[in-house]
């Protein structure tokens, strides 16, 4: 994978040798990694660090979270939007821990961190010292790499394979936990970039033969549907992607992770796939002859029953990670390597088409969704606001080139659904582990990661709730992004299963919500509830325009369901419009 | 592929690392797979370990465990074989009251015709060793627990394949 931060960085490497204390070399080697920015919470274990931090503070910009998880979460958003590695840094203990949930989403979503943890003192491990976790046991499932640091003269190289192994092949989290007498230790330091790890081979090589018998299968194809996933985002692979998609003519859909790979609005751009995916790729992904898909990995949330998945279709798999071919669904053709790699060698393999009948299928079954499920969730004739009216409102006043960070339920899907992506990497969810509380501190990561974008989190009333503290680093860090809460008074997508599949039991899902105005306020953001229709496109604008960040507030109808929407254990073409 | 469970040895090959012990064994608690027998020990490179883990599985499902070993950074290789591309060796030790090797003469007949060796006898007991296959040692087990037996432990498998392993040539280059 290309590697701007490691190429930019490179003069950085330090060569010559110098007696320092571990807790300055950990900053010396982030600073040689092209690291500015970081999220953390201090405590006991990780203190020498941070008495570094403030010696380097002009070199390196460290954010006080308001919990480690939003450190973590934070770190994620400033991964995803830029394609660098997130840093994340707390203590030992409770600083740790607090940090797993950040971790898992990472690396179920494959996104480059690295987190730094402190430790106690080397000879109290497994004494149940104070603030003693096991943090490699407990991290170990959940990190893509671990390793514990108990003698400063470690730090250098194991630092430099993190962040190597965070970014290359699949990215993902790594841990690196530090004891504390490592980090006051001197010794000699020296820097040198980590090139490469003798056991580990990120990116396979691409089999030319493999893509010949893919273009093969693409050109006698009748009806071809290409689904990409985020993998197209991470190898860089846009453009390939599109050139593939435009040459031979073929509809192609996206996972949730891979929206605003493709513009929104390109005419082969056939939507989301998946349980509250659109309605033609779903149902057509069982009428396919042959499923091309493009860093994915069919998650069950994609493919529904998996007996009843794209039977009838040749099933090709461009992928980076060996670990997913046949995985979940059995590849007639798996191509291994990079996604940019692998398409850039696929293009000149394939003949020009326009499938022109096979798509205006897709046109049919769209129509049928537009007057079903997306009129009224956008032009609603109903009182009630709806949230897809919302997004509308964002999408023109933002001309689409905001980046949507969501959390997790009803607004997350409605979000994906409607908003309008012109750039890539714009799309920031938690996708694999739906981890209520992401969106609030991603977007914080996200907006400092990329300033000059317009970051706008699309939040739940309960997900709000989960990281609302991140409140406080955004006020303190006068970070300027814009929240909006969708505020349905229930845990919306937990309450519409309950209506569905449960006699509408609303167990535990209502929200008696607090004066959320005022907590903005109270944490001097500028803030506004919209409760009628006539008001929404001021307040949006409002706060499109405002300068710094802003909190919007839209009280929408309480029990709006998502459709379309494909029930648990369905097959993809069973999906339900209403 | 087929469906059908069958016994598989898992030969994987490893830096020696603390902590990998954990991240390998995660992948089949995950997935709730009952390990047979797993040993650890020295490879023929130096500083590589190599793991010889039994288990019994269909091929699809062996595939896939083996994908997710792989993926671990500081796995180099796995590979999983049946029982007729191995060879493979359990080992076991006895311990029998001392008095019974001379009450007993039956026992010197069955210490003889298993290829079982003593180790070591004292006034208290006698230690036997057998190194074989599964059902060679549960056969003495067998035979020697009608006289009693005061301990008993058996290793895990440890196999070499019949076939090279493409693994050698790739740690050779290791060792430049
Ligand atoms: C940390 C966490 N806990 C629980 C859930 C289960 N869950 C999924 S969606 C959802 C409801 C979210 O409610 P809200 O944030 O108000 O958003 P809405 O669905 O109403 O848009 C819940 C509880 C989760 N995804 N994450």
């Amino acid at each position: 994978m290309k590697d701007t931060q490691t190429l930019n960085k490179e003069e950085k490497s330090v060569t010559t040798t110098e007696r320092i204390s571990g807790s300055e070399a950990i900053i010396r080697c982030l600073l040689a990694e092209g690291v500015d920015l970081l999220y953390g919470y201090p405590g006991g274990a990780i203190m020498p660090v941070y008495d570094e931090l403030y010696k380097f503070r002009d070199q390196i910009h460290h954010v006080l979270a308001r919990h480690e998880q939003g450190a973590a979460h934070a770190a994620q958003g400033y991964a995803r939007i830029s394609g660098k590695v997130g840093v994340a840094i707390a203590t030992s203990g409770p600083g740790a821990t607090n940090l797993i949930t950040g971790i898992a989403d990472a690396q179920i979503d494959s996104t480059p961190l690295v987190c730094i943890t402190g430790q106690v003192a080397s000879h109290l491990l497994g004494s149940d010292a104070f603030q003693e976790t096991d943090i490699i046991g407990i991290s170990t499932p959940v990190t893509k790499w671990n390793h514990q640091i108990t003698k400063a003269s470690q730090i250098p190289e194991v630092i430099a394979k993190a962040f190597y192994i965070a970014r290359s092949g699949r990215p993902g989290p790594v841990l690196i936990d530090i004891t504390k007498d490592a980090q006051f230790e001197e010794f000699d330091f020296s820097y040198e970039k980590c090139k490469g790890v003798r056991s580990y081979n990120p990116v396979p090589e691409t089999d030319i033969d493999d893509v010949k018998a893919a273009a093969l299968l693409i050109n006698s194809a009748k009806k071809p549907l290409i689904v990409w996933g985020q993998g197209v985002i991470l190898s860089e692979a846009e453009k390939e992607l599109m050139a593939v998609i435009e040459k031979a003519g073929i509809p192609s859909a996206w996972t949730i992770l891979g929206a605003s790979a493709v513009p929104t609005t390109h005419p082969l751009n056939v939507g989301m796939v998946g349980m509250h995916g659109n309605y033609a790729p779903n149902v057509l992904t069982n009428e396919c002859d042959v499923l091309i898909a493009i860093g994915m990995r069919f998650d069950d949330r994609v493919t529904g029953n998996l007996d009843t998945y794209a039977k009838q279709a040749k099933i090709i798999h461009f992928e980076i990670d060996p670990a997913e071919i046949d995985k979940n669904v059995k590849t007639d053709v798996a191509v291994l390597g990079d996604a940019k790699d692998s398409l850039s060698k696929l293009l000149p393999l394939l003949n020009p088409n326009s499938h022109s009948e096979w798509h205006q299928q897709f046109k049919d079954l769209y129509a049928i969704e537009y007057n079903k499920v997306i009129k009224d969730d956008l032009h609603p004739t109903k009182e009630g606001l709806t949230m897809g009216e919302v997004l509308k409102e964002i999408n023109v006043q933002s001309q689409g080139n905001a980046a949507i960070v969501t959390d997790v339920g009803q607004h997350q899907m409605i979000a994906c659904r409607y908003a309008e992506f012109t750039t890539t990497r714009s799309n920031i969810t938690s996708g694999g582990l739906g981890t209520m509380g992401f969106a609030l501190p991603a977007a914080i990561g996200a907006k400092m990661s990329a300033p000059e974008r317009d970051v706008v989190a699309i939040i739940g009333d309960g997900g709000f709730q989960m990281n609302i503290q991140e409140l406080g680093t955004i006020f303190q860090q006068k970070v300027p992004v814009k929240i909006v809460v969708l505020n349905n008074e229930f845990l919306g997508m937990v309450r519409q299963w309950q209506q569905l599949f449960f006699d509408k039991r609303y167990a535990s899902t209502e929200m008696i919500n607090p004066d959320f105005i005022a907590i903005a306020k109270g944490y001097y953001i500028d803030a506004q509830k919209v409760t009628k229709r006539t008001d929404l496109k001021k307040a949006v604008e409002e706060m499109m325009t405002s300068e710094g960040p802003y909190f919007l507030e839209v009280a929408v109808e309480k029990e709006d369901n998502v459709f379309p929407m494909i029930p648990s254990g369905a097959s993809v073409s069973d999906v339900r419009l209403e | 592929m087929s469906e059908e469970k069958k016994l598989y040895t898992v030969s994987v090959y490893t830096e020696n690392n603390i902590g990998l012990l954990n991240r390998i064994s995660a992948i089949f608690q995950r997935r709730h797979l009952n390990l047979d027998s797993i040993n650890i020990s020295t490879s023929e490179i130096e500083n590589v370990s190599k793991w010889t883990i039994v288990l019994q599985l269909s091929e699809e499902r062996v595939k896939k465990v083996i994908g997710q070993i792989e993926k671990q950074i500081e796995v180099i290789k796995a590979y999983y074989h049946t029982e007729e591309e191995t060879i493979y060796q359990e080992s076991c030790l006895f311990k029998i009251k001392s008095h019974l090797l001379f009450d007993e003469r039956q026992i010197q007949n069955i210490i003889k015709e298993s290829n079982a060796r003593i180790v070591t006898v004292n006034k208290e007991f006698f230690v036997i060793e057998k190194s074989g296959r599964k059902e060679e040692i549960e056969l003495l087990h067998r035979e020697l627990s009608v006289f009693g037996i005061m301990q008993f432990t058996r290793s895990g498998r440890i196999a070499v394949t019949k076939d090279e392993m493409k693994i050698s040539k790739m740690l050779e280059a290791f060792q430049h």
